[in-house]
């Protein structure tokens, strides 16, 4: 009898604390989805209730801004500054699993120093160095460090992943007469898959919410990333509209919602490894 | 690698010392730079706002770090026993896959007069002075941003302590019920200890994640009104992308440097002793 009266307490506070939890995006939802004059006096005055994709299409089409032309330009600086770092990070995590013993707590310790350090730290310089190498405005620059900054961890975590795998499927390959390459691409990568997907999601995930990179790097108003419109859109002569701008957070933020959502169990395994066990 | 990381360090801390005509300047640029009312504002400090971007910055750590702390601690212990405590994880955990800068908005959004929820309920509860705009106004700018700050990372604390709790045997617990230990004893002599070697990454996490804030400060007032709420990583970025003095943003730069190493320190030497 006491245990399910405690049973249902701890429902009801958990199940609490999730909606309480849950309101600010429900709302910024709600803002985005209904003719900007229902939200006047609170998003939650349920009547009347219209469904209207204006604000959402407003954000999408915004004459100066656009959120469709952002998402594009978001993708085109993601996915390789996924891929570049994935794919060397990968390389080099088995050749330190496999070659090298000695670069462990060099590497680690670099991992946590980058972990730790904020971008601030470096943003003056790199900004001059960029400048003359007329990569601002080049999405170039975004790609080359977002990879660098990426590729500590991505070496550190494949390679905690690499040395928990069996050599022995590696060696009956090589006394079959596979090469190093075909060993690594044939057996040990796909092998790894399930380490690979986490790395593309935080990777993923790192590159798409940054703000403070693209902003110091991209001027050129066409090119601005999805997260630099975010504080043009919506923002009208005497006030903010919060529907616009409303609209335009749930499409930025749609993107890492939903790898997070489709990729879940790789996201958390991800994150934890890289902050528990280093 | 050493290229884009390690040689712009060092180059921020050489810039540091260097005067706007690119001469040695020594301390100076130090002097100016702590002497800024926009970093520490003694005059101010008893009562407030503002009281300058360092003193926020540990306002922020003090309270955003045991409130994170201990609700994801709290959400992982209660959520263990819970049905459908996975859908309630992601839900808390979708903080910390906002882009900050959309996290930012959306705090704004939630403390804004009249739209906002927070604000809503102070009004109904008839406090006057928070039913406003707490954005706008400088005794509250900097806690709706605290605050927000702690609903949106939340879920990292929850989702390492559950992690932890998910290490600890069951049998621990059912002899702790043989033995007739409450559910209080139970906490503090087996899930406490255990999960204490947690406690340094959150906090370590945490206290970075502070120090780092920029993105939330930048979209939900831009360190206002009146500097109000601004923060050391904001003032690094207005005094080097705004008021175009690149050794002042490399001293603010380096100082926040030097904290993230006093507090990565103690991790690093932990995690190499195991």
């Amino acid at each position: 009898m006491k245990t399910t009266k405690t049973t249902i307490i701890l429902h009801l506070i958990a199940w609490g604390v999730g909606v309480l939890w849950l309101l600010p995006f429900l709302g910024v939802f709600m803002a985005s989805i209904r003719p900007y004059d229902e939200i006047l006096h609170g998003w939650w005055i349920l009547s009347p209730f219209t469904a209207s994709l204006s604000s959402l299409a407003k954000a999408w089409t915004d004459p100066y801004y656009p959120l469709s032309r952002g998402l594009l330009n978001s993708f085109i600086v993601a996915v390789p500054s996924t891929i570049i770092p994935l794919f060397t990070g990968a390389l080099a995590g088995y050749g330190f699993a496999r070659f090298s013993f000695r670069i462990k707590s060099y590497l680690f310790l670099t991992t946590v120093l980058l972990m730790a350090l904020p971008q601030q730290s470096v943003i003056i310089p790199l900004f001059q160095m960029m400048a003359n190498l007329k990569l601002i405005d080049s999405y170039l620059s975004l790609v080359l460090v977002h990879s660098a900054w990426g590729l500590p961890w991505i070496i550190l975590f494949m390679r905690n992943f690499f040395s928990t795998l069996p050599i022995e499927v590696e060696e009956a390959a090589r006394v079959d007469g596979a090469s190093d390459w075909k060993i690594f691409f044939r057996i040990v990568l796909p092998m790894a898959l399930p380490a690979l997907a986490s790395v593309v999601v935080l990777q993923f995930m790192w590159v798409w919410n940054d703000f403070l990179l693209a902003k110091i790097f991209i001027y050129e108003e066409s090119m601005y990333l999805a997260t630099q419109r975010i504080e043009y859109v919506g923002r009208e002569q005497f006030r903010v509209n919060w529907g616009v701008l409303s609209a335009a957070s749930i499409i930025v933020m749609i993107v890492p919602i939903l790898v997070y959502v489709l990729l879940q169990k790789y996201y958390v395994r991800g994150m934890i490894g890289w902050t528990v066990k280093g | 690698m050493l290229f884009l990381v390690v040689y712009p360090i060092l180059q921020t801390v050489y810039l540091s010392f260097l005067s706007s005509s690119g001469e040695f300047a020594g301390l100076s640029n130090y002097s100016e730079i702590l002497g800024d009312t926009d970093i520490v504002n003694v005059a101010h400090f008893p009562k407030w706002p503002p009281l300058g971007a360092l003193v926020h910055n540990t306002i922020w750590i003090l309270i955003h770090l045991p409130l994170s702390m201990f609700s994801g601690l709290a959400l992982a212990i209660i959520l263990r026993d819970v049905k459908g405590s996975s859908i309630v994880k992601s839900i808390i955990f979708i903080g910390m896959v906002t882009p900050l800068i959309v996290g930012g908005i959306i705090l704004q959004y939630t403390f804004t007069e009249r739209f906002g929820l927070v604000t809503a309920f102070f009004d109904l509860l008839g406090v006057e002075e928070l039913s406003r705009t707490w954005t706008a106004l400088p005794n509250t700018a900097l806690f709706a941003l605290v605050f927000g700050s702690v609903w949106l990372w939340t879920g990292f604390s929850m989702i390492i302590y559950s992690a932890g709790l998910a290490t600890i045997p069951k049998e621990y617990y059912e002899a702790a019920k043989i033995d007739g230990a409450g559910p209080f004893k139970t906490f503090k002599r087996i899930t406490f200890p255990l999960l204490r070697p947690l406690n340094i990454t959150v906090i370590t996490m945490t206290i970075l994640y502070d120090l780092k804030i920029f993105d939330i400060v930048y979209v939900a007032t831009f360190g206002g009104p009146g500097k109000a709420s601004t923060v050391l990583a904001f003032e690094m970025w207005l005094q080097g992308f705004r008021y175009f003095n690149p050794n002042g943003a490399a001293v603010i730069a380096t100082l926040l440097t030097l904290l993230t190493l006093v507090v990565t320190i103690p991790m690093i030497r932990y995690m190499v002793r195991r």
